[in-house]
């Protein structure tokens, strides 16, 4: 059974469509990411999974249950990371992964979470000296304390600087050892490629791809291949660049002379992602 | 109830930790206790009784107390943990909605006990003010009283819209309700205008039930009218409460 289904969900906020008919299923064990530009409807989307919006149509099961009359023993099963990482300043890093521990019936141990989140040195620090990277490691721990099956994500690393976002993958790729089904929202493209087994991009409400990341590449335009011909670019786009390239080539050794500034490219995934989320005239 | 005494015991290290909180609506009735009293604690009041300042400036601190934790100190961290979006984050756990809200209530009345106990030994050792006669309803009135704080004070939460508001609108009511209502002086001798926008606040019925019971040695139950008129004050901040309390951050 799928950890989420959604089938035709839909919300509006006064006259603006927020989500305007959206279907997806997250598999048990995946990494699933809700990738689009602001406003596409991601976080719209997944506070509807998370219980924190009512849908205006459509259906929506998560862990088998309607988020929108889920109780205590459904949110025993879930941990969420918000946009925005509020926690209580003036707690330690321990003190508060145990109030958060005490709220569910088999919680996973403080330290071992202090460990997984990389926060041993901070762990008797209070919350107000730790640095944004760190507060938002405790953030996520504080979403994994309860031993949650699935775990949602938003936008987890937006704000970060490089090294920041790196170390955050790093602890996002070591709960995907754990076997825990993860959705994350994001819009950084590489973001999605590394850590999503699959992807649904978002564009206005609606999802216009879903699938692993080097799928929908591999469903993108084609393959381009350039170079110069008397001093003027040549640009090709090819779905079958093996045939075509060796027809360049051969043309051009049996005539003796280059292929001058000769690139093959496959398109990545910023390319496939800016084609999809594209504002197209209505 | 193994959930309560968990976020109680969380409530109560959350209130030791905040300085905010222990100076200003904790320390502070007690340090205006100890000043006003040590001015004119020995003078007699003629307007009430010709009751010494002493006992009377007490039940004004415990007064003055209960509005500071109850109402002001409760409504500004229900503000800030709002608009922080704590009680988003807390909507997403387990913890069932009515225990986070009792425990929390709870720590506030904790802190106003111990607010109390601290004011009679204050007033018991320096200015030999003697404990009260009428223990139990004299408990019973502070309760009531504190309750009711505690249910206006989350009505006006409901009703701040920012963080950075939060303090400025509620030292905005509570200040100048404690000096109109009496805490600090005898509203007998107020000018009418004063005295009649006293006669409409909460804490005006509360002072007199503490004060009824404190200094005139007369029993909670023959306090009829400032009994139910403080309790409808405390009612109708629930109303507002639970008509339009939110989890999440106010909107840009």
């Amino acid at each position: 059974m799928s950890a989420i289904s959604v089938r035709g969900l839909r919300k509006s906020y006064g006259a603006l469509e927020a989500v305007r008919g959206v279907d997806f299923d997250v598999e048990r064990g995946e990494v699933f990411g809700l990738l689009g530009p602001n406003g596409a409807g991601k976080t719209t989307t997944v506070e509807i999974l998370e219980g924190y919006r009512k849908r205006d149509g459509g259906s929506v099961e998560v862990l088998g249950t309607d988020p929108a009359l889920a109780g205590s023993g459904w949110r025993e099963q879930i941990g969420v990371v918000l946009q925005s990482s509020a926690m209580y300043e003036t707690l330690t890093t321990a003190e508060s992964l145990r109030l958060f521990a005490g709220y569910y019936s088999s919680p996973r141990p403080v330290d071992d979470v202090v460990e997984l989140i990389g926060l041993r040195d901070q762990r008797d620090q209070v919350v107000r000296r730790l640095s944004g990277g760190q507060r938002r490691r405790l953030d996520l721990g504080l979403a994994l304390v309860g031993d949650p099956e699935l775990i949602f994500l938003d936008e987890p690393t937006t704000g970060f600087d490089p090294h920041a976002r790196r170390q955050a993958w790093e602890t996002l790729r070591s709960l995907r050892g754990l076997g825990k089904t993860i959705v994350l929202t994001t819009h950084y493209l590489d973001e999605a490629e590394r850590l999503a087994d699959r992807v649904a991009v978002l564009r206005r409400g609606e999802v216009v791809a879903v699938g692993p990341p080097a799928d929908l590449i591999g469903a993108a335009p084609a393959t381009e291949i350039r170079y110069r011909e008397n001093g003027r670019e040549v640009v090709l786009e090819t779905d079958s660049p093996t045939r075509v390239l060796h027809e360049l080539t051969a043309k051009a050794i049996a005539e003796n002379r280059e292929l001058e500034g000769l690139v093959v490219r496959r398109p990545s995934l910023e390319e496939v992602y800016l084609t999809l989320t594209e504002e197209q005239p209505e | 109830m193994r959930l309560f005494r968990h976020e109680l015991k969380g409530e109560l290290l959350l209130y030791t930790r905040s300085r905010e909180l222990a100076f200003f609506t904790f320390l502070l009735p007690m340090i205006f206790f100890l000043l006003l009293a040590s001015v004119y604690g020995n003078d007699r009041i003629k307007s009430e009784g010709n009751v010494r300042s002493a006992p009377f400036l007490e039940a004004g601190m415990i007064g003055y107390g209960a509005i500071s934790i109850a109402f002001a100190g409760l409504a500004i961290v229900l503000v800030i943990r709002r608009e922080s979006g704590i009680l988003k984050r807390l909507r997403a756990t387990p913890l069932p909605a009515p225990v986070y809200v009792s425990a929390l209530l709870s720590a506030f009345l904790a802190a106003f006990a111990v607010e109390v106990v601290g004011l009679l030994a204050i007033g018991r050792a320096f200015f030999s003010v003697a404990l009260p006669h009428h223990a139990f309803s004299l408990v019973l009135a502070l309760l009531l009283g504190a309750i009711s704080f505690c249910g206006l004070g989350i009505g006006l939460s409901a009703l701040i819209k920012s963080a950075e508001g939060a303090s400025a609108v509620v030292n905005a009511i509570y200040l100048p309700s404690a000096f109109i209502s009496g805490s600090f002086f005898s509203p007998h001798s107020y000018p009418g205008f004063l005295r009649a926008i006293a006669d409409v606040l909460p804490l005006t019925y509360f002072l007199r039930l503490v004060r009824n019971v404190m200094l005139h040695g007369h029993e909670i139950w023959s306090q009829g009218t400032n009994v139910a008129i403080l309790a409808a004050w405390g009612v109708a901040g629930v109303i507002v409460a639970v008509r339009s309390f939110r989890w999440e951050p106010t909107e840009g």
